[in-house]
């Protein structure tokens, strides 16, 4: 019980970040079903962006969220009211409120370009059963065993 | 932040995980594979990263799986792992 | 191969947890990525600069600006390399057709049809709006795109990829991709020719009547937006045509 409330608790987002990581890992590397693969890079992508969104996340550091009637780490978006004051002062925004916006960005950008990855996998995967009528990595291997020189027909 | 809510999404994350390599029929795999996306959209909402959640909501639970179907039905339906 | 991917595994995971104990806490505020003094200069100045209340999409189209014009190339020549990889002219001369799904339950296909043409005009509309209101809401150029993109593939799953390729022809996919990007470089380079920096949407002021500088900002924010949507709509159809008929665009799923 002590282990898990000094060690675990606190971090439980990097736990659960290392072990769907080491999740979509495996299965890219021991998989032999090329889409099969493909499901454990989105996967491990996805971990990954888990690991940069919860870092951006603030909530005081206490982990049931803030006191109440106090907010910490609302969604970057600036209130109505306080905007209007913003635009000429800086200063009346309290930062510490808001969650940290520049994960949020960067990993925005990275799902799209993942899904526009997972794209073109799955084109390769497609490429390769139009040519070895298989997806099966071991398969494969060996019908180009069988045929070392073999001329795709296009 | 809802800490009962948050271990129910992260629990079924890792069942829908686990599931989803698992499963023999890719179709299903797929499938489950959407669910994983959108589970992983509700913790980012719950992260307070709206943006996020928003792109893996359009992207991950909808494109993305859309096209693991059209990939498994132009080649075959069945995995030996 | 079996056990030593296992090994790999397990060595990876078991580094990375024994670096966990350095991290700061989950959600702590004194974290060195929440205290730096970027995220901080983000979120009190996005509304001085460029009167946008919603800090990801300032930091995403302005203050990141080139970040998100490459990610946007990325997108355009995945795009390109799907066509390259998949497309075939004239059909497959060994094409055997594909048995792996039997979609049962014809009977059925007038009504999915309807209703999902019905969707298809809201669905559009919602996806302006998350385009324009990026501004104020959660949204912007990605998600408009992709939703605007993800209608196109509802009308070929609830009909048939034919139809929708009526409405966005072949020819089309490349040009609208290229379009969004130029878009995206062009609004940069105009900020560069007005003799700004590139992409310093300030420069706008000169072109658009009756702005200052900080709305002038929220201008190129919104163009530049507009410009990822277009290739972003475009790309997500190319691709979905040319996965689910293995590049032969004729019959597909």
């Amino acid at each position: 019980m002590h282990f898990l409330n000094e060690h675990i608790i606190p971090f439980f987002n990097y736990w659960i970040y290392v072990i769907i990581m080491m999740l979509g890992l495996h299965a890219m590397i021991v998989k032999r079903n090329l889409i099969k693969k493909l499901i454990g890079m989105s996967i491990f992508s996805t971990a990954i962006i888990l690991f940069y969104v919860s870092i951006g996340v603030n909530n005081g550091g206490d982990i049931q969220g803030g006191k109440p009637g106090e907010t910490h780490g609302t969604i970057p978006v600036i209130e109505h009211e306080l905007a209007l004051e913003a635009s000429h002062d800086p200063t009346k925004i309290d930062f510490r409120r808001y969650a940290n916006p520049l994960p949020h960005v960067l990993m925005l950008t990275a799902i799209v370009v993942g899904v526009a990855t997972l794209g073109v996998g799955l084109a390769v995967t497609q490429r390769i059963y139009r040519d070895y009528d298989s997806i099966e990595e071991d398969e494969i291997l060996a019908k180009i065993a069988a045929a070392p020189s073999r001329q795709t027909d296009d | 932040m809802i800490w009962q809510f948050d271990t129910l999404i992260l629990l079924l994350l890792l069942v829908a995980a686990v599931v989803s390599l698992r499963l023999r029929d890719l179709l299903a795999a797929s499938v489950v594979f959407g669910i994983y996306s959108f589970l992983m959209c509700l913790l980012w909402a719950e992260m307070a990263a709206v943006d996020v959640a928003f792109t893996e909501a359009a992207v991950g639970a909808g494109v993305s799986a859309l096209f693991m179907i059209a990939t498994v039905y132009q080649t075959t339906r069945k995995s030996s792992d | 191969m079996r056990f030593l991917g296992l090994f790999a595994v397990l060595v990876t995971g078991a580094l990375l947890l024994y670096g966990v104990k350095d991290f700061p806490h989950y959600g702590a505020a004194d974290s060195p990525a929440n205290e730096g003094v970027v995220p901080r200069y983000y979120m009190e100045n996005t509304m001085k600069d460029a009167r946008v209340p919603n800090a990801v999409t300032t930091t995403l189209a302005d203050y990141r600006g080139y970040d998100t014009m490459f990610e946007t190339s990325v997108v355009f020549t995945a795009g390109v390399a799907i066509f390259a990889i998949l497309r075939v002219f004239g059909g497959d001369r060994n094409r055997h057709h594909p048995d792996s799904l039997r979609i049962r339950g014809d009977q059925f296909r007038i009504i999915v049809g309807t209703t999902s043409r019905l969707l298809i005009a809201p669905i559009q509309l919602f996806a302006l709006y998350v385009l324009a209101h990026g501004h104020h809401s959660p949204g912007g150029g990605f998600q408009g795109g992709v939703i605007i993109g993800a209608s196109f593939l509802l009308l070929s799953v609830a009909r048939n990829l034919g139809e929708s390729l009526t409405r966005l022809p072949e020819h089309r996919f490349f040009t609208l991709g290229a379009t969004g990007v130029l878009i995206y470089a062009g609004i940069g380079l105009l900020c560069l020719l007005l003799g700004h920096h590139f992409l310093d949407y300030r420069a706008l002021q000169h072109v658009l009547p009756g702005v200052g500088p900080e709305m002038a900002r929220s201008h190129g924010i919104l163009g530049v937006e507009i410009g990822v949507a277009i290739t972003v709509s475009s790309i997500m159809f190319a691709i979905y045509a040319n996965l689910s008929t293995r590049g032969e665009l004729k019959k597909g799923l």
